[in-house]
Protein backbone atom coordinates (compact mmCIF):
# COMPACT_ATOMS: atom_id res chain seq x y z
CA UNK A 1 0.00 0.00 0.00
CA UNK A 2 1.40 3.19 -0.96
CA UNK A 3 2.13 6.08 1.50
CA UNK A 4 1.64 9.24 -0.13
CA UNK A 5 -0.20 10.76 -3.31
CA UNK A 6 1.18 10.26 -6.97
CA UNK A 7 2.74 13.72 -7.62
CA UNK A 8 0.47 14.36 -10.29
CA UNK A 9 -2.44 13.37 -7.80
CA UNK A 10 -1.04 16.20 -5.64
CA UNK A 11 -0.65 18.68 -8.14
CA UNK A 12 -3.52 18.60 -9.22
CA UNK A 13 -5.28 18.63 -5.88
CA UNK A 14 -3.06 21.74 -5.26
CA UNK A 15 -3.82 23.55 -8.36
CA UNK A 16 -7.62 23.11 -8.43
CA UNK A 17 -7.08 24.62 -4.60
CA UNK A 18 -6.20 27.65 -5.50
CA UNK A 19 -8.28 27.61 -8.66
CA UNK A 20 -11.25 27.16 -6.84
CA UNK A 21 -10.25 29.59 -3.73
CA UNK A 22 -10.26 32.10 -6.26
CA UNK A 23 -13.46 31.04 -8.10
CA UNK A 24 -14.95 31.14 -4.65
CA UNK A 25 -13.92 34.26 -3.53
CA UNK A 26 -14.54 35.94 -7.08
CA UNK A 27 -17.77 34.92 -7.54
CA UNK A 28 -19.01 35.66 -3.96
CA UNK A 29 -17.99 39.22 -4.54
CA UNK A 30 -18.60 40.27 -8.16
CA UNK A 31 -22.14 39.58 -8.27
CA UNK A 32 -23.15 42.57 -6.16
CA UNK A 33 -20.84 44.95 -8.37
CA UNK A 34 -22.82 47.97 -9.79
CA UNK A 35 -22.37 47.17 -13.74
CA UNK A 36 -18.95 48.61 -15.28
CA UNK A 37 -16.65 47.09 -17.62
CA UNK A 38 -14.55 45.51 -14.31
CA UNK A 39 -17.74 43.63 -13.82
CA UNK A 40 -18.44 42.32 -17.19
CA UNK A 41 -14.30 41.30 -17.40
CA UNK A 42 -14.36 39.41 -13.84
CA UNK A 43 -18.00 37.21 -14.88
CA UNK A 44 -15.60 36.54 -17.77
CA UNK A 45 -12.60 35.13 -15.70
CA UNK A 46 -14.82 33.96 -13.37
CA UNK A 47 -16.57 31.75 -16.81
CA UNK A 48 -13.29 30.77 -18.21
CA UNK A 49 -11.79 29.37 -14.32
CA UNK A 50 -14.63 27.49 -14.08
CA UNK A 51 -15.06 25.64 -17.27
CA UNK A 52 -11.00 25.39 -16.64
CA UNK A 53 -12.11 23.51 -13.33
CA UNK A 54 -14.47 21.51 -14.30
CA UNK A 55 -12.09 20.02 -17.00
CA UNK A 56 -9.42 19.33 -14.61
CA UNK A 57 -11.82 17.71 -12.13
CA UNK A 58 -12.44 14.97 -15.04
CA UNK A 59 -8.75 14.57 -15.38
CA UNK A 60 -8.56 14.46 -11.89
CA UNK A 61 -11.30 11.61 -11.43
CA UNK A 62 -9.67 10.02 -14.36
CA UNK A 63 -6.19 10.07 -12.43
CA UNK A 64 -8.02 8.71 -9.18
CA UNK A 65 -9.61 6.00 -10.69
CA UNK A 66 -6.00 4.92 -11.94
CA UNK A 67 -4.58 5.48 -9.13
CA UNK A 68 -5.42 4.45 -6.15
CA UNK A 69 -5.35 6.66 -3.27
CA UNK A 70 -3.29 5.35 -0.03
CA UNK A 71 -5.36 3.99 2.57
CA UNK A 72 -6.98 5.37 5.53
CA UNK A 73 -5.02 5.16 8.63
CA UNK A 74 -6.11 1.62 10.52
CA UNK A 75 -8.03 1.70 13.25
CA UNK A 76 -10.53 4.34 12.21
CA UNK A 77 -14.18 3.88 13.36
CA UNK A 78 -16.25 2.77 10.73
CA UNK A 79 -18.34 5.74 10.92
CA UNK A 80 -15.48 8.26 10.45
CA UNK A 81 -14.10 6.13 7.77
CA UNK A 82 -17.48 6.88 6.18
CA UNK A 83 -17.47 10.37 6.68
CA UNK A 84 -14.26 10.61 4.93
CA UNK A 85 -15.53 8.81 1.78
CA UNK A 86 -19.05 11.18 2.08
CA UNK A 87 -17.27 14.21 2.03
CA UNK A 88 -15.13 13.44 -1.06
CA UNK A 89 -17.82 12.39 -2.85
CA UNK A 90 -19.81 15.42 -2.52
CA UNK A 91 -16.22 17.41 -3.40
CA UNK A 92 -15.95 15.74 -6.61
CA UNK A 93 -19.61 15.43 -6.96
CA UNK A 94 -19.61 19.66 -6.17
CA UNK A 95 -17.08 20.32 -8.39
CA UNK A 96 -18.78 18.70 -11.42
CA UNK A 97 -22.49 19.97 -10.59
CA UNK A 98 -21.47 24.03 -9.56
CA UNK A 99 -19.65 24.88 -13.03
CA UNK A 100 -22.70 22.50 -14.54
CA UNK A 101 -25.10 24.94 -12.50
CA UNK A 102 -23.31 28.14 -13.98
CA UNK A 103 -22.81 27.28 -17.62
CA UNK A 104 -26.49 26.93 -17.36
CA UNK A 105 -27.86 29.83 -15.59
CA UNK A 106 -25.15 31.83 -18.03
CA UNK A 107 -27.29 30.08 -21.15
CA UNK A 108 -30.90 30.99 -19.64
CA UNK A 109 -29.66 34.50 -18.73
CA UNK A 110 -28.51 34.76 -22.03
CA UNK A 111 -24.86 35.34 -21.93
CA UNK A 112 -22.95 32.51 -23.21
CA UNK A 113 -19.73 31.00 -21.97
CA UNK A 114 -17.21 31.74 -24.44
CA UNK A 115 -13.72 29.92 -23.28
CA UNK A 116 -11.16 32.29 -23.17
CA UNK A 117 -12.98 34.43 -25.25
CA UNK A 118 -12.13 32.13 -28.28
CA UNK A 119 -14.11 28.73 -27.86
CA UNK A 120 -17.75 29.21 -27.70
CA UNK A 121 -19.66 26.57 -25.59
CA UNK A 122 -22.85 25.75 -27.01
CA UNK A 123 -26.06 27.06 -25.08
CA UNK A 124 -27.83 24.41 -24.13
CA UNK A 125 -31.19 26.45 -23.37
CA UNK A 126 -32.76 29.76 -24.50
CA UNK A 127 -32.94 32.90 -22.70
CA UNK A 128 -35.57 32.57 -19.72
CA UNK A 129 -35.68 35.16 -17.44
CA UNK A 130 -37.33 32.58 -14.61
CA UNK A 131 -35.17 29.68 -15.08
CA UNK A 132 -31.86 31.88 -15.00
CA UNK A 133 -33.17 32.96 -11.66
CA UNK A 134 -33.86 29.77 -10.45
CA UNK A 135 -30.28 28.48 -11.77
CA UNK A 136 -28.72 31.22 -10.06
CA UNK A 137 -30.18 29.79 -6.96
CA UNK A 138 -29.33 26.68 -7.22
CA UNK A 139 -26.14 27.97 -8.24
CA UNK A 140 -25.13 29.89 -5.28
CA UNK A 141 -26.47 27.46 -2.90
CA UNK A 142 -24.39 24.87 -4.37
CA UNK A 143 -21.69 27.12 -3.52
CA UNK A 144 -22.85 27.99 -0.18
CA UNK A 145 -22.87 24.08 0.57
CA UNK A 146 -19.24 23.69 -1.08
CA UNK A 147 -17.96 26.02 1.22
CA UNK A 148 -19.68 24.14 4.08
CA UNK A 149 -17.92 20.83 2.70
CA UNK A 150 -14.52 22.26 2.37
CA UNK A 151 -15.01 23.53 5.53
CA UNK A 152 -15.22 20.14 7.24
CA UNK A 153 -11.98 18.87 4.28
CA UNK A 154 -9.68 21.41 5.47
CA UNK A 155 -11.34 21.05 9.44
CA UNK A 156 -10.32 17.00 9.11
CA UNK A 157 -7.08 17.29 7.69
CA UNK A 158 -5.87 19.87 10.46
CA UNK A 159 -7.43 17.46 13.03
CA UNK A 160 -5.85 14.61 11.37
CA UNK A 161 -2.61 16.58 12.09
CA UNK A 162 -2.79 18.62 15.14
CA UNK A 163 -4.72 16.05 17.57
CA UNK A 164 -4.04 12.74 15.90
CA UNK A 165 -0.44 13.61 15.21
CA UNK A 166 -1.22 11.11 11.24
CA UNK A 167 0.22 11.44 8.31
CA UNK A 168 -3.17 12.01 6.31
CA UNK A 169 -2.20 15.92 6.12
CA UNK A 170 1.32 15.90 5.04
CA UNK A 171 0.59 13.10 2.95
CA UNK A 172 -0.66 15.39 0.29
CA UNK A 173 2.15 18.10 0.80
CA UNK A 174 4.27 18.52 -2.18
CA UNK A 175 8.00 16.87 -1.84
CA UNK A 176 9.12 13.07 -0.61
CA UNK A 177 8.06 13.41 2.78
CA UNK A 178 8.85 10.59 5.11
CA UNK A 179 5.45 9.95 6.14
CA UNK A 180 5.74 10.55 9.84
CA UNK A 181 4.11 7.52 11.86
CA UNK A 182 1.85 7.50 15.11
CA UNK B 1 -62.17 67.05 -68.27
CA UNK B 2 -59.50 65.17 -69.85
CA UNK B 3 -56.67 67.83 -69.61
CA UNK B 4 -57.95 68.26 -66.06
CA UNK B 5 -57.58 64.82 -65.22
CA UNK B 6 -53.92 64.76 -66.74
CA UNK B 7 -53.15 68.04 -65.21
CA UNK B 8 -54.29 66.18 -61.96
CA UNK B 9 -52.25 63.40 -62.41
CA UNK B 10 -49.23 66.00 -63.09
CA UNK B 11 -49.57 67.45 -59.69
CA UNK B 12 -49.86 64.93 -57.85
CA UNK B 13 -46.38 64.22 -59.04
CA UNK B 14 -47.20 60.48 -60.07
CA UNK B 15 -49.32 58.48 -62.18
CA UNK B 16 -52.37 56.58 -60.51
CA UNK B 17 -50.71 53.31 -61.46
CA UNK B 18 -47.74 53.71 -59.36
CA UNK B 19 -49.63 54.89 -55.67
CA UNK B 20 -51.58 51.67 -56.06
CA UNK B 21 -47.86 49.90 -55.75
CA UNK B 22 -46.28 51.79 -53.16
CA UNK B 23 -45.98 50.95 -50.05
CA UNK B 24 -45.81 53.40 -47.27
CA UNK B 25 -47.80 51.89 -44.11
CA UNK B 26 -45.08 50.50 -41.94
CA UNK B 27 -46.82 47.64 -39.50
CA UNK B 28 -45.06 47.68 -36.36
CA UNK B 29 -45.84 44.92 -35.12
CA UNK B 30 -44.51 42.85 -37.87
CA UNK B 31 -41.35 45.02 -37.91
CA UNK B 32 -37.86 44.62 -35.49
CA UNK B 33 -35.08 46.77 -34.83
CA UNK B 34 -32.16 44.74 -33.02
CA UNK B 35 -28.56 44.94 -32.63
CA UNK B 36 -25.71 42.60 -32.28
CA UNK B 37 -22.14 43.21 -30.67
CA UNK B 38 -19.59 41.14 -28.87
CA UNK B 39 -18.65 41.56 -25.16
CA UNK B 40 -15.31 39.56 -24.66
CA UNK B 41 -15.64 37.71 -27.44
CA UNK B 42 -19.26 36.48 -26.88
CA UNK B 43 -21.91 37.57 -28.95
CA UNK B 44 -24.30 39.89 -27.68
CA UNK B 45 -27.81 41.24 -28.82
CA UNK B 46 -31.04 43.07 -28.57
CA UNK B 47 -33.43 45.21 -30.11
CA UNK B 48 -35.51 48.18 -29.43
CA UNK B 49 -39.11 47.58 -28.65
CA UNK B 50 -40.27 51.29 -29.65
CA UNK B 51 -39.52 52.95 -33.30
CA UNK B 52 -41.23 55.24 -35.23
CA UNK B 53 -40.79 54.80 -39.28
CA UNK B 54 -42.53 56.47 -42.48
CA UNK B 55 -41.90 55.24 -45.51
CA UNK B 56 -42.43 55.35 -49.33
CA UNK B 57 -41.30 52.77 -51.30
CA UNK B 58 -42.81 51.82 -55.25
CA UNK B 59 -40.51 48.98 -56.46
CA UNK B 60 -41.04 50.39 -60.16
CA UNK B 61 -39.33 53.51 -58.90
CA UNK B 62 -36.82 52.76 -56.04
CA UNK B 63 -35.08 55.33 -56.47
CA UNK B 64 -37.20 57.65 -55.50
CA UNK B 65 -37.91 56.07 -52.37
CA UNK B 66 -37.77 57.19 -49.04
CA UNK B 67 -37.80 56.67 -45.21
CA UNK B 68 -37.28 57.95 -41.70
CA UNK B 69 -36.96 56.40 -38.70
CA UNK B 70 -36.84 57.44 -35.25
CA UNK B 71 -36.01 54.98 -32.54
CA UNK B 72 -36.61 55.73 -29.14
CA UNK B 73 -33.26 54.63 -27.26
CA UNK B 74 -34.95 54.11 -23.93
CA UNK B 75 -36.81 51.24 -24.99
CA UNK B 76 -33.96 49.10 -25.84
CA UNK B 77 -33.68 45.74 -24.18
CA UNK B 78 -30.13 44.70 -23.89
CA UNK B 79 -31.54 40.78 -22.15
CA UNK B 80 -30.78 42.41 -18.60
CA UNK B 81 -32.69 44.97 -16.27
CA UNK B 82 -29.02 46.36 -15.17
CA UNK B 83 -28.26 46.58 -18.73
CA UNK B 84 -30.90 48.39 -20.17
CA UNK B 85 -30.66 50.79 -17.07
CA UNK B 86 -26.88 51.09 -17.96
CA UNK B 87 -27.00 52.14 -21.59
CA UNK B 88 -29.76 54.87 -21.11
CA UNK B 89 -26.88 56.89 -18.77
CA UNK B 90 -25.08 59.51 -20.13
CA UNK B 91 -21.52 57.34 -20.68
CA UNK B 92 -23.62 55.60 -23.50
CA UNK B 93 -27.05 56.90 -25.05
CA UNK B 94 -27.64 59.95 -22.42
CA UNK B 95 -31.66 59.42 -23.20
CA UNK B 96 -32.75 62.16 -21.18
CA UNK B 97 -30.82 64.12 -23.73
CA UNK B 98 -30.98 62.43 -26.85
CA UNK B 99 -34.04 60.49 -26.24
CA UNK B 100 -34.09 59.11 -30.25
CA UNK B 101 -31.84 58.26 -32.62
CA UNK B 102 -32.93 59.07 -36.41
CA UNK B 103 -32.27 57.63 -40.07
CA UNK B 104 -33.26 59.86 -42.99
CA UNK B 105 -32.61 58.10 -46.05
CA UNK B 106 -30.81 59.71 -48.91
CA UNK B 107 -30.18 58.65 -52.56
CA UNK B 108 -31.37 55.13 -53.14
CA UNK B 109 -29.69 52.39 -55.44
CA UNK B 110 -31.08 49.77 -56.91
CA UNK B 111 -28.43 46.86 -57.54
CA UNK B 112 -30.51 44.03 -59.11
CA UNK B 113 -32.60 41.45 -58.17
CA UNK B 114 -34.43 42.24 -54.91
CA UNK B 115 -31.58 44.24 -53.26
CA UNK B 116 -30.87 47.88 -53.21
CA UNK B 117 -28.52 50.34 -51.04
CA UNK B 118 -29.98 53.30 -49.43
CA UNK B 119 -27.62 55.94 -48.19
CA UNK B 120 -28.46 58.21 -45.34
CA UNK B 121 -27.75 60.01 -42.44
CA UNK B 122 -28.01 57.78 -38.92
CA UNK B 123 -27.77 60.61 -35.78
CA UNK B 124 -27.01 59.16 -32.28
CA UNK B 125 -26.76 61.55 -29.37
CA UNK B 126 -26.07 64.61 -31.39
CA UNK B 127 -23.36 63.08 -33.80
CA UNK B 128 -24.74 62.55 -37.42
CA UNK B 129 -22.74 60.09 -40.04
CA UNK B 130 -23.11 58.91 -43.15
CA UNK B 131 -24.37 55.17 -43.81
CA UNK B 132 -24.65 53.05 -46.54
CA UNK B 133 -27.81 50.37 -45.72
CA UNK B 134 -27.93 47.48 -48.08
CA UNK B 135 -31.63 45.88 -48.09
CA UNK B 136 -33.88 43.81 -49.64
CA UNK B 137 -37.36 44.10 -50.41
CA UNK B 138 -39.68 40.78 -50.27
CA UNK B 139 -43.23 41.60 -51.52
CA UNK B 140 -46.45 39.31 -51.53
CA UNK B 141 -49.51 40.97 -52.98
CA UNK B 142 -49.90 44.22 -50.63
CA UNK B 143 -47.32 43.91 -48.10
CA UNK B 144 -43.36 43.85 -48.72
CA UNK B 145 -41.03 42.88 -46.27
CA UNK B 146 -37.16 45.31 -45.96
CA UNK B 147 -34.67 43.20 -44.60
CA UNK B 148 -30.72 44.36 -43.74
CA UNK B 149 -28.18 45.23 -41.98
CA UNK B 150 -25.54 47.36 -41.81
CA UNK B 151 -22.78 48.02 -39.10
CA UNK B 152 -22.24 51.10 -37.17
CA UNK B 153 -19.10 51.96 -35.09
CA UNK B 154 -19.96 53.01 -31.55
CA UNK B 155 -17.12 54.99 -31.05
CA UNK B 156 -18.00 57.31 -33.90
CA UNK B 157 -21.31 58.12 -31.51
CA UNK B 158 -19.85 58.41 -28.19
CA UNK B 159 -22.01 55.61 -27.24
CA UNK B 160 -20.14 54.12 -24.25
CA UNK B 161 -17.46 56.84 -23.09
CA UNK B 162 -15.66 57.15 -19.63
CA UNK B 163 -14.83 53.52 -18.29
CA UNK B 164 -16.50 52.28 -21.71
CA UNK B 165 -14.76 53.77 -24.24
CA UNK B 166 -11.94 51.17 -24.38
CA UNK B 167 -13.13 48.19 -27.01
CA UNK B 168 -11.55 45.59 -25.15
CA UNK B 169 -14.72 44.73 -22.97
CA UNK B 170 -17.49 45.97 -25.53
CA UNK B 171 -16.42 45.75 -29.04
CA UNK B 172 -16.41 48.98 -31.51
CA UNK B 173 -18.68 47.59 -34.18
CA UNK B 174 -22.31 47.07 -33.64
CA UNK B 175 -24.57 45.61 -36.26
CA UNK B 176 -27.94 46.72 -36.53
CA UNK B 177 -30.56 44.41 -38.40
CA UNK B 178 -34.02 45.34 -39.42
CA UNK B 179 -36.72 43.48 -40.78
CA UNK B 180 -39.61 45.98 -41.73
CA UNK B 181 -43.12 44.96 -42.71
CA UNK B 182 -45.14 47.79 -44.75
CA UNK B 183 -48.37 47.55 -46.99
CA UNK B 184 -49.80 49.34 -49.86
CA UNK B 185 -53.36 50.55 -49.44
Amino acid sequence: MTDTYTPTAKGLHWLMTILIFGLLVLGFYMHDLPLSPQKLQLYSWHKWAGVTAFLLVWLRLFWRITHRPPALPAGMPKLIQFAAHAGHFMLYALMIAIPLSGWLMSSAKGFQTVWFGVLPIPDLFDKNKELGELLALVHKSLNLLFVAVIVGHVGAALKHHIIDKDDILTRMLPGNRIPRRQ
Amino acid sequence: MKRFILAFTLAAGQPFAANAAEFNQVQPDKSAITFGYQQMGVKMDGRFKTFAAKLNFDPARPTDAKATFDVDLASIDTGAPEGDEEVAGKPWFDTKAFPTAQFVSGSVKALGGNRYEVAGKLTIKGRTQDVVVPATFTAQGTTGVFDGSFTIRRGDFSIGEGAWAKFDIVANDVLVKFSITATSK
